[in-house]
């Protein structure tokens, strides 16, 4: 049988608030606060509790029963990496900490309570360090396994910070807690309708009968009710301090200055993420000057190197502040690794990859000349007009997801097959007229008021020998504000170029030419 | 017992062989830098499209080639689409208005076609980088290019064995492409859509011309 670990888990109740607060100092602690998440409250603060906001309400019942809420986007990855610190501050104290969200982690309490004295101590000295790295309220509990001891943690109060479930009895605890404590809504809901609402009146079933009804999950189920949970604290590599960063007491103004300049702090970070076994593949630059900051995350599609950090700091610079840079000199610049991974998962495989990898590198090196857009891969997305089909995709950034579903279609009027190789982004003037020079245009009933003779493209006049249309191709006709129709004309000059006409605001425009 | 690691005769002698093809290959490489020209007859060409074969000197796109398209897009698509299904990575520099569409219905892997739309003036220096890693690269000269730059980036195609097309005129081209006539079939006066397309195909070689049919699909 499994021994199990004595585990204490601590709580800092309303993270994500905390963690918004401490990213805007300036604004009131004390206000009403909502983090939303997909339209429903994700977390709010005391004041906002008090308000009646609970998490899970709709935004528009947040604000009915609180109109003074301040209702902000949810940022899941602020959360973590405020937490971090927190974290760093906690292992300074305990070796082998297990984070289980931003807000929440375990550790063993074996080693650390004889050290200090007992697991009352210990709470206590933990709950110390938390309110000296900005979490004034934490909470503590202790049990037999970490379960339990998350549990034993979700059961304290403002007025009782700790509760320590005595060693062996947690079975005892654990029999009065309700069934949605194992964390499956489904299984909860079906044991109340069974009428078996606590652990406690689980427990009372065997193992093989639980898994008969339920599966795996009826094992799990049995484990844990029963205090026979085999989990333990799982700890975390000790965390390392990846972010680093360079101020400038006199600010610098020049674009290669800056380079030249953060070159060593970025190879302190790669230098900090090589000694964790860790790479970056997403990074946040935040560069500050008199009053303003300039805030981006890159993704790079392999990982993180120095050079590269340095690009994208180039990069961030020339986005901002046209070609010179920003428009007061830099007094500080920051680089956060965002998402790590284990070097593990990204070694080079024994026989492969070279060939990208080269690839990779001289379109970096082509990046780092033009910019982070100059280099880019085009997909086929949804849309009727020929640009509007084509997205193109910075070299390094991600597809986003929702081009691959608006391919699919269909768009009724969209181009059938071969389509035109030459597709003008701009469009390009031009006119049309008949065999007696009339220029051909469209009446009020969207047919042609001649038949297409010649094409004036510029300075070059082409006779048509063929032409089909016009093609109406009308969109969004339920939205007056984006509504476009355009009518579309195929015509055919006597060298064979085909050439696609769009009519639109009493002109003719070519969209495409098949050259 | 034999040991797991132990080669067999046969398999010597494939390693041998392999060996011998590695180093023929070396020698040729090193032949090609020293001997300025057109490309070594015999060497193995990129894949391009059937119909375009016939037009080529040496039946393809030839590594270390430069090939020179005027005037449509089509055509330079056509040239890429053989290297692109097959596998290798394209870029096309300086080509704006190219259709990432059309280009994936020649047959193009968008997935391996790599566009710098607006390179301004270092539009040499990016298709240089791109040769370093990429087989080919397509690009519009923004400006006139020089004999010595062509020799240079020449110079540095056959050493990566990667093919230049140039959309507009190039010095030394190895072939000069155009298209004589478009031929299409659906469309009259007022009816159908452009349907079906057979382009005639015009290559000068070394100022020899021949014209060559190419079924646009």
């Amino acid at each position: 049988m499994n021994e199990l670990t004595r585990s204490m888990v601590l709580w800092c109740p309303d993270w994500p608030v905390r963690a918004h607060a401490l990213q805007h100092p300036e604004l009131d602690g004390d206000a009403p606060l909502a983090l939303i998440d997909k339209g429903e409250v994700f977390a709010c603060s005391a004041a906002a509790r008090a308000a009646g906001v609970a998490r899970g309400l709709r935004v528009r019942e947040a604000q009915a029963r609180c109109p003074a809420l301040a209702v902000v986007a949810y940022d899941a990855a602020l959360d973590a990496r405020l937490f971090e610190p927190v974290l760093a501050a906690i292992e300074q104290l305990v070796p082998g900490v297990q984070p289980i969200r931003p807000g929440l982690f375990a550790l063993r309490t074996r080693g650390p309570a004889r050290y200090y004295g007992g697991e009352q101590p210990l709470a206590a000295t933990l709950i110390a360090a938390l309110g000296s790295v900005g979490v004034p309220d934490a909470r503590a509990g202790a049990a037999d396994g970490p379960f339990a001891a998350q549990l034993a943690v979700q059961a304290t109060s403002a007025e009782s910070a700790v509760l320590l479930v005595p060693p062996g009895s947690t079975s005892e605890f654990l029999a009065g807690q309700s069934v949605e404590a194992v964390g499956d809504v489904g299984f909860a809901e079906l044991c109340r309708r069974l009428g078996l609402s606590t652990l406690g009146s689980l427990a009372g079933f065997g193992e093989d009968e639980l898994a008969t009804r339920f599966g795996a999950l009826g094992l799990r189920v049995h484990a844990l009710v029963t205090g026979r949970d085999a989990e333990t604290v799982v700890s975390r590599p000790a965390a390392a301090q990846l972010e680093r960063s360079i101020a400038f007491d006199d600010g610098v103004d020049r674009v290669d200055q800056l380079a030249f300049a953060i070159r060593a702090t970025a190879d302190e970070v790669v230098a900090a993420l090589i000694a964790a076994h860790l790479v970056c593949t997403a990074v946040t630059v935040t560069m500050e000057t008199e009053g303003e900051t300039s805030v981006r995350t890159w993704l790079h599609p392999r990982w993180f190197t120095a050079a590269d950090l340095v690009d994208r700091v180039r990069w961030q610079l020339h986005g901002v502040g046209g070609a010179l840079g920003l428009s007061s000199p830099v007094l500080r610049v920051t680089l956060t690794p965002e998402s790590v991974d284990s070097v593990h998962h990204h070694e080079e495989g024994l026989w492969g990859d070279a060939p990208d990898e080269r690839v990779h590198h001289a379109l970096s090196r082509v990046q780092s000349m033009l910019g982070h857009e100059g280099v880019v891969t085009a997909r086929v997305g949804g849309g009727r007009l020929l640009d509007e089909r084509e997205v193109l995709v910075p070299w390094g950034d991600p597809v986003p997801a929702e081009i691959a579903g608006a391919a699919k279609g269909p768009w009724p009027g969209a181009l059938p097959d071969p389509l035109p190789a030459t597709v003008f982004r701009q469009r390009l003037a031009v006119s049309v007229a008949d065999s007696s020079g009339e220029p051909v245009l469209m009446d009020g009933s969207g047919a042609l008021t001649g038949d297409p003779a010649v094409l004036v493209v510029g300075a070059i006049t082409a006779v048509v020998i063929a032409w089909a249309g016009p093609w109406p191709v009308i969109e969004r006709w339920w939205d007056a504000a984006a509504a476009r129709g355009v009518q579309r004309l195929s015509l055919i000059d006597e060298v064979g170029t085909a050439w696609l006409l769009v009519f639109e605001g009493g002109a003719w425009a070519a969209e495409a030419r098949y050259d | 017992m034999t040991s797991a690691f132990e080669l067999l005769p046969v398999e010597r002698a494939a390693a041998d062989l392999e060996r011998v093809r590695e180093l023929n290959a070396r020698v040729r490489s090193l032949q090609r830098i020293t001997l300025a020209g057109s490309a070594v007859e015999g060497s193995p060409v990129l894949p391009t499209l059937p119909d375009l074969q016939t037009l080529l000197p040496g039946g393809g796109l030839q590594p270390g080639g430069v090939y020179s398209v005027i005037g449509s897009t089509s055509l330079l698509m056509g040239l890429l689409a053989g290297p692109s299904a097959a596998g290798l990575w394209c870029a096309v520099v300086g080509v704006p208005w190219f259709g990432a569409e059309a280009a994936s219905r020649l047959g193009i892997d968008l997935s391996r076609l790599v566009l710098v739309p607006s390179p301004g003036s270092a539009w040499l220096a990016v298709v240089a980088a791109l040769a370093d890693a990429l087989r080919v690269v397509a690009v519009r000269p923004a400006s006139r290019v020089s004999e010595t730059d062509a020799a240079r980036l020449r110079a540095r195609l056959r050493q990566h064995d990667a093919a230049l097309i140039a959309f507009g005129e190039w010095p030394g081209a190895t072939a000069r492409l155009s298209v004589a006539h478009s031929a299409w079939q659906g469309m009259g006066q007022g009816h159908g859509y452009p349907r079906e397309r057979v382009v005639t195909v015009r290559a000068e070689v070394r100022g020899v011309a021949r014209q060559g049919e190419w079924a646009v699909a």
